[in-house]
């Protein structure tokens, strides 16, 4: 029972917003002392795993791209095409990506998004750009509930179109655990099965997207 | 052959271009500790693998110390002015999506040939690594495209990578650091502890009992672990197949395939799944640190419904 005092450590931090990389640290400090490990062995295991997912970080390289590109205009351009198209709103801006995040994840192709790729130097411009013009004199607390909703289409676009694909992660990882359990799961349908979620994915955030767009038009009213 | 380690060399490359960039900077009164922050880090990258384990340790909580006692603080200086991003927008238009747009490109390409290349019988990449091989060199293939095409200083990109590093902050290492946290986790057993616990509070009998206590325990758990990986195998063995599946005799796919997804719904909740709820939150400069989890919550508990309803109504014999 005294291992699970990490999991307790991780949920008062994150409740009462302490810095999250104290509280992770200090979570595997004691999670590895409660767990018998000793202050060496903990330290060490948690520097052997850190080392060991640096593969994780991979994902800033591509950093200098995006701002070699901001430094030349590409979120101000981001924003006029999206200005100039009069039908493109926030919440329709939104839901095109919406469909597109997922139907490609669907066939396999995760990599065509992502926060720094995607989403700030594209995706959260536009969304912004189009409420800018329909809706004059944006305020900050609005632009920043926009770019949220832009960062939260790219998790669940994801999120529920990948697991029709048959090859990702997570369709290998339960007919692993099926298997080892003795029970035969086949990968295409568990990726058939993912399908009747990632329509209702597609429905309801969709249909908050759009009442998104009617919020914004009440709250410049 | 190219590997992992061919990637690192280059993360710590940047990382530690990002520290001599903040060193250098006399405007930053921050700028030691900003510098200690991101130099730490690229030793990890540059000779992490050949560090002792303790070693990495003492350099992770070194990095916390710094990030906790001062924190990274960005000297707010922006290279370019608006009236220039505007005029240079107008110049390029369109033209300026192209480095962008190669990013996902050249990773699909790169995804799909690169695993089938050999160099005398060897694999070029290992198939395990295709895909963050493939991201490393489509970023480099952009790149080259973007200094081709804008002809800017030749150090911009390093300078501009520093400006959005120093804005990210801290929220860049997050998500490796929790990898490291799933790690003790695992080797201290909570996993175990935990489907113990799962196994012994199940209400038995009522079926819907059963599938909801299947699908919350999945998005709980997720949330406590903070991915569904790690949440899908206790919940499976614990509740899933004694349960649902050989209790009462429902569909093991259908059972496993949504429970999965009702895992992705407490992803969406959850600060630990720090990649897609807290480093956009840094990415985007919004002031609430939970505003992404905030603007997903009603739709992961709707699907959590749905999802519980789709198992009941489908997975079992009528």
């Amino acid at each position: 029972m005294l291992v699970l005092s990490g999991l307790l450590i991780v949920v008062l931090g994150f409740a009462f917003r302490l810095n999250p990389l104290l509280v992770v640290t200090c979570a595997g400090v004691v999670t590895g002392l409660a767990g018998g490990l000793g202050l060496v062995k903990t330290i060490g295991t948690l520097g052997h795993a850190f080392t060991e997912s640096r593969y994780v970080a991979i994902v800033w390289l591509v950093l200098p791209v995006i701002g070699l590109l901001e430094r030349a205009g590409l979120k101000e351009r981001a924003r006029d095409v999206v200005m100039q198209m009069k039908s493109a709103t926030t919440g329709r801006v939104l839901l095109a990506y919406l469909a597109l995040r997922q139907a490609t994840a669907a066939l396999g192709l995760v990599s065509l998004g992502g926060h720094p790729q995607m989403v700030r130097p594209l995706i959260a411009p536009m969304a912004e750009g189009a409420a800018e013009r329909d809706l004059p004199g944006l305020d900050d607390a609005t632009r920043y509930r926009i770019r949220a909703h832009a960062a939260a289409v790219d998790n669940i676009g994801v999120f529920f179109g990948e697991d029709i694909f048959i090859a990702i992660g997570s369709i290998l990882l339960i007919k692993g655990v099926m298997e080892q359990a003795g029970v035969r799961v086949l990968p295409t349908e568990l990726a058939v099965w993912a399908i009747p979620t990632a329509i209702a994915a597609f429905v309801i955030h969709g249909a908050r997207l759009l009442i998104l767009d009617r919020q914004l038009r009440k709250g410049a009213r | 052959m190219i590997s992992l380690e061919f990637l690192y060399r280059l993360m710590g490359l940047l990382t530690g271009a990002v520290a001599v960039i903040n060193l250098r900077d006399t405007t930053n009164p921050n700028r030691i500790w900003n510098a200690a922050f991101w130099g730490l880090w690229a030793i990890s990258f540059l000779v992490g693998t050949w560090l002792s384990d303790l070693a990495s340790g003492l350099l992770i909580i070194a990095m916390v110390a710094v990030a906790t006692i001062r924190g990274i603080r960005s000297s707010g200086t922006e290279s370019t002015s608006l009236a220039e991003r505007v005029a240079s927008a107008t110049r390029w238009g369109n033209r300026l999506f192209l480095p962008a747009l190669a990013v996902p490109f050249f990773t699909l390409l790169a995804n799909a040939t690169i695993g089938r290349i050999t160099i005398s019988g060897a694999p070029l990449v290992e198939a395990k690594q295709v895909t963050l091989v493939s991201l490393g060199m489509a970023t480099l293939i952009s790149l080259s495209i973007g200094m081709l095409m804008l002809r800017p200083p030749l150090r911009a990109p390093l300078t501009e990578a520093r400006r959005l590093m120093d804005s990210v902050g801290w929220a860049a290492m997050l998500p490796q650091l929790l990898a490291a946290l799933g790690a003790v986790f695992a080797a201290a057993g909570v996993g175990r502890v935990v489907s113990a616990l799962a196994a012994s509070w199940i209400p038995s009998g009522a079926p819907f009992l059963s599938v909801a206590a299947y699908t919350l325990g999945m998005a709980l758990l997720t949330m406590l672990m903070g991915n569904a990986f790690a949440a899908f195998p206790v919940m499976m063995l614990g509740i899933g197949l004694p349960l649902l599946v050989t209790g009462l005799h429902g569909n093991p796919t259908i059972i496993a395939a949504i429970g999965m997804l009702s895992g992705f719904c407490g992803t969406l909740m959850t600060p630990m799944a720090a990649n897609f709820n807290l480093v956009p939150v840094a990415l985007l400069e919004l002031p609430d640190r939970y505003a992404v989890i905030r603007a997903q919550i009603p739709t992961a508990l709707l699907l959590l419904v749905v999802n519980t309803l789709l198992i009941y109504l489908l997975a079992f014999p009528r």
